[in-house]
């Protein structure tokens, strides 16, 4: 073996992003210098992206129980029973760094990669989602990185033929360096046909299948671990190219195979590539791995085992296989066109050997490679607490129509028609609640009644301002969401996406949303099953608003009983769930007064059980022919976002006596929905014998949106402001 | 009706095709692999369904339309068989020369998902039997490819001879430009074989044939083939 000279070997070490210490550890695991090889690979298996040191000890605080959790945290995807003898499947994953770099590829690799972590369990992929935060439109480059990812998310998902279902979108400043893309992958397969990753068997072969390796993506994990500096755009060499057909492929090869039963382990090769993959499969399965890099299937020639242990050449997997069935898994990979190849075997050495030419370019422990990886707890610092904002105490300079037509165009409540009309939403013909349609895509299961409902949530603004309340209120929204269409949630994955965490304020962020996180994840019964971490969203020190981002999967056991958001005429509105006004980091005081301010509003967890549970009961009875929760812009917003769902108007009655008008219609109270009924007394009397707060609060008809004192707007106004913003902003940009 | 759908590699809405054939048929349809030299015996209506058969990353359905099982399709249809063409399947029904002209990308220069209205040209013939002529009709649509383009020779043959089978139009049944969201030549969204035999088609009728996914608009085109194979 080649080892590096000890001031060369210092030297890179530093450059692969690993600190003093950590090298020290390097050098006292293996007694000697390292190879080149070697110290890549501890320099990917010990950086945030793959090793999670510095988020470990606080996610482990979150709840990831339940009885219907078969698989939390760990494996490549969460699983959950769904009923009917099936799995859910899904986990949520970010792909920042990549997609500022070089949007598009950035988006597309992101959506392949989260894709691969689903179907790698056995399940067959059902839908995508994804939470995206731009920055401001007006920023350098940020409109080519909005319609990149846009793009970029399109162009993989409607290749494969996976709808995309669902997602968000926030705008702020806050973003203009480090836009954030996330992407979530649903899938679905029978609950005993789960595949998971730990490798066993003594002398098993060690296959990879899948695309070519080829030298992109070289240290893409040590790039997703610091912060940008004015020349992220040297970068781009470590940013991936997806090739969504071959994902398609490998989708459909992997699930005939996985209907045998040849294969031991699998797992696909995300970050980090043959490396990660390769370590934690043996490292799981606490056996050792001998790797022979002349058998990788390679894309360019003269490739080092350097380079094939750290390419992030993407649409790959690593599995182990049963002895003596290589020819027959081969078949089913060459009838799909894809690479097979026996790289290596399992071996009871404990240790991780790379071979190449003859050579041995890698021989290292894995256990101390594991046991002796860096784990921080990080200095934190509280964030302050904001001052509570007393609604009257807050001007309204215009008056609440005005207020609603500037709040429906705003940026972040303006339509996303613009974007969800270049994903392919239908593909696969199970496809109930549209984006848009709901506040939960739906999604039934071919062949069966049964639908899964799912969406993203978070909303920074608070997080920032209140990252413990801010951490509940992402959970409890996703919460809420699901309830929203009538299904009963289930479990959520987690992205959280944060500043430095070198920075005890930025760590103190993280420590302050895992603990709101697993309050509400506790109080609703929504354990965390998945997630992921992108630390180190910081360009020339400023950092991102604190993004918790939040998907979460609930179950319909009948998919006609779904309900929508879009408004019909004769009907009662009612509003279920307390509302004082709460105005501080409202969209109205930001928007509205161009101030971003005050605490935001408090989650109580308890309200949120009590006013989803009835919420969600009723749907459940057919006594609501539509729902939509009350979340950024309050009350009018609501009714304005059912109004024009249905191009129905409503005529609303007088805020109570008390309120300040600019609360009751813009307060963005927690915990409260807006449901569109036949019969607004008999709710009120189910409402009053739970114990849960509601009033009727109109009544749908006509096609104006008419308030007590008479003024009115017509719903194909709002609609046509609602509908102008992105396309105003995005139309000519070209790709 | 003993339907078969094509399948090609990156073909991704077979199963929405075969939910909605079988939806009006009660027989599964046969799944036929592109690497196969026959169609299954029996079979009266041959379906290239939507995706992207072979990553179309060139020419969408320029490979395809060179696959071992269209020879197949080829005899099949010349010896008067009907053929639907969907999406991508209308675009591999051009590159095969089973129907003319071409989908260029959409005007737009984007991918276009969304639900559109169709007008349909004529209801003499065994995919529109089901419609009035002049009906409009939702559906949704989902290329970045859809935009129909032929010369103006072959666009005279196709309204002479009354081989434009669908139109974009307006809920109301006009035909604007803005109902034409990817920009085809004519408003076309569907046309004919001569014969009548061949249809092909961008939008996705048969992602509406259910009232659980928002409408049954869709369901004509499969009813119309099945009375047409029903009566044959």
């Amino acid at each position: 073996m080649q080892l590096l000279p000890a001031e060369r070997a210092a030297q890179l070490s530093a450059e692969f992003g690993l600190k003093p210490d950590e090298y020290e550890r390097v050098l006292s695991i293996l007694g000697r210098s390292p190879s080149l090889t070697e110290l890549g690979i501890f320099s990917v298996m010990w950086s945030e992206h793959c090793s999670y040191k510095s988020s470990r000890v606080w996610l482990k605080t979150l709840p990831t129980k339940a009885p219907w959790v078969i698989h939390g945290p760990g494996e490549n995807a969460g699983v959950i029973d769904i009923g009917d003898g099936l799995a859910a499947i899904f986990k949520m994953e970010s792909h920042n760094h990549p997609s500022f770099i070089e949007p598009y590829q950035g988006a597309a690799t992101g959506v392949g990669g989260i894709l691969r972590d689903v179907f790698t369990m056995g399940a067959r992929p059902i839908a995508n989602l994804n939470a995206l935060r731009f920055g401001s439109p007006d920023a350098p480059k940020m409109k080519r990185v909005i319609d990149g990812v846009v793009r970029g998310i399109g162009g993989y998902g409607n290749c494969v033929g996976v709808p995309t279902v669902g997602g968000e979108v926030n705008f702020h400043p806050a973003y203009n360096g480090n836009p954030l893309v996330n992407a979530m992958t649903v899938g679905i397969a029978p609950r005993d046909r789960i595949f998971l990753s730990a490798a066993a068997g003594l002398g098993n072969p060690v296959v990879y299948v899948g695309s070519k390796t080829g030298r992109d993506g070289i240290h893409g994990a040590t790039m997703a671990s610091t912060e940008f500096s004015a020349d992220s755009e040297e970068k781009r060499p470590t940013v991936q190219i997806g090739d969504p057909f071959t994902e398609k492929l490998l989708i459909e090869a992997c699930l005939e195979l996985m209907a045998t039963d040849m294969i031991v382990a699998i797992q696909d090769m995300g970050a980090a590539g043959l490396t990660s993959s390769s370590v934690e499969m043996a490292g799981k399965g606490g056996v050792g791995i001998e790797l022979v890099m002349d058998n990788v299937p390679q894309r360019e020639v003269g490739m080092t085992a350097y380079e094939m242990m750290l390419s992030e050449s993407q649409e790959r997997m690593l599995m182990i296989l049963k002895p003596g069935r290589e020819a027959e898994a081969e078949a089913i990979f060459h009838k799909w066109e894809l690479d097979f190849a026996v790289i290596g075997h399992l071996t009871d050495t404990g240790r991780i050997v790379i071979r190449h030419k003859g050579e041995i370019e890698a021989d290292i422990p894995l256990a101390p490679l594991e046991s002796e990886a860096p784990l921080y707890r990080r200095p934190t610092a509280e964030t302050p607490k904001q001052p509570v904002l007393a609604a009257a105490d807050l001007a309204d300079p215009i008056g609440p129509l005005p207020a609603l037509e500037k709040l429906v165009g705003s940026l972040d409540l303006c339509s996303r028609r613009w974007i969800w009309d270049q994903y392919d939403s239908t593909v696969g013909g199970q496809t109930v609640k549209r984006p848009g349609g709901a506040d939960a895509a739906v999604v039934k299961l071919e062949g069966l009644k049964r639908a899964l409902a799912m969406t993203t949530d978070c909303t920074p603004r608070y997080c920032q301002a209140d990252p413990e309340a801010g951490g509940a209120q992402a959970v409890a929204e996703a919460w809420r969401n699901l309830t929203a269409v009538g299904a009963r949630p289930l479990a959520i994955t987690d992205n959280m996406n944060f500043g430095n965490p070198e920075k005890p304020e930025i760590m103190g962020q993280f420590a302050a949303a895992v603990r709101g996180m697993g309050a509400a994840c506790l109080a609703l019964d929504f354990p965390v099953v998945s997630g992921n971490v992108s630390l180190y969203n910081e360009t020339q020190g400023r950092g991102i608003l604190p993004t918790p981002a939040i998907g979460g999967v609930g179950v319909l056991e009948d998919a006609a009983q779904a309900v929508g958001l879009a408004l019909q005429p004769g009907l009662d509105l009612v509003l279920v769930g307390d509302t004082q006004g709460w105005l501080g980091q409202s969209l109205w005081l930001r928007e509205i007064l161009g101030r971003e301010r005050g605490a935001p509003p408090p989650v109580d967890l308890g309200a949120e059980r009590r006013n989803g549970d009835f919420v969600r009961a009723r749907i459940l009875a057919g006594e609501v022919a539509a729902c939509h929760d009350l979340a950024d812009g309050g009350l009018l917003v609501a009714v304005a976002e059912m109004a024009m769902g249905g191009g129905t108007g409503a005529t609303l009655a007088a805020p109570p006596a008390g309120q300040a008008t600019q609360g009751w219609w813009f307060g963005e109270d927690q915990a409260r929905y807006l449901l569109a009924v036949q019969d607004g007394a008999a709710l009120l009397e189910a409402a009053r014998q739970a114990g849960v707060p509601a009033a009727v609060v109109g009544r749908s008809g006509g096609r104006d949106l008419v308030l007590a004192d008479g003024s009115s707007i017509s719903v194909a106004r709002l609609a046509e402001t609602h509908e102008a913003t992105l396309p105003a902003l995005m139309n000519g940009e070209a790709g | 009706m003993k339907s078969a759908i094509i399948v090609f590699p990156g073909t991704n809405r077979e199963r929405d095709m075969a939910i909605a054939l079988e939806r009006v048929s009660g027989r599964k349809p046969a799944m036929v692999f592109h690497r196969e030299t026959a169609l299954p015996a029996g079979v009266d209506l041959v379906v290239l369904p939507g995706g992207f058969s072979h990553g179309d990353y060139l020419r969408c359905g320029a490979m395809a339309a060179q696959s071992p099982i269209m020879r197949a399709v080829r005899d099949f249809a010349a010896a008067g068989g009907l053929v639907l063409g969907v999406c991508n399947g209308f675009q591999i029904l051009t590159e095969a020369g089973l129907l003319p002209g071409a989908l260029l990308r959409n005007a737009t220069l984007r991918f276009l998902s969304m639900d559109c209205h169709m007008r349909v040209e004529r209801a003499d013939t065994p995919f529109t039997s089901h419609w009035q002529k002049g009906a409009v009709f939702r559906s949704p649509m989902a290329h970045g490819d859809g935009n129909y383009f032929c010369d103006d020779e072959t666009l005279a043959r196709l309204n002479g001879e009354g081989l434009v089978a669908f139109r974009y139009a307006t809920p109301e049944g006009a035909i604007t430009a803005a109902a034409n969201r990817n920009g085809a030549r004519d408003h076309i969204a569907g046309i004919l074989s001569p014969n009548l035999r061949i249809c092909g088609l961008m939008p996705h009728p048969e992602d509406l044939v259910d009232p659980l996914m928002g409408g049954t608009d869709g369901l004509p085109l499969f009813t119309s083939l099945l009375d047409s194979l029903a009566t044959a």
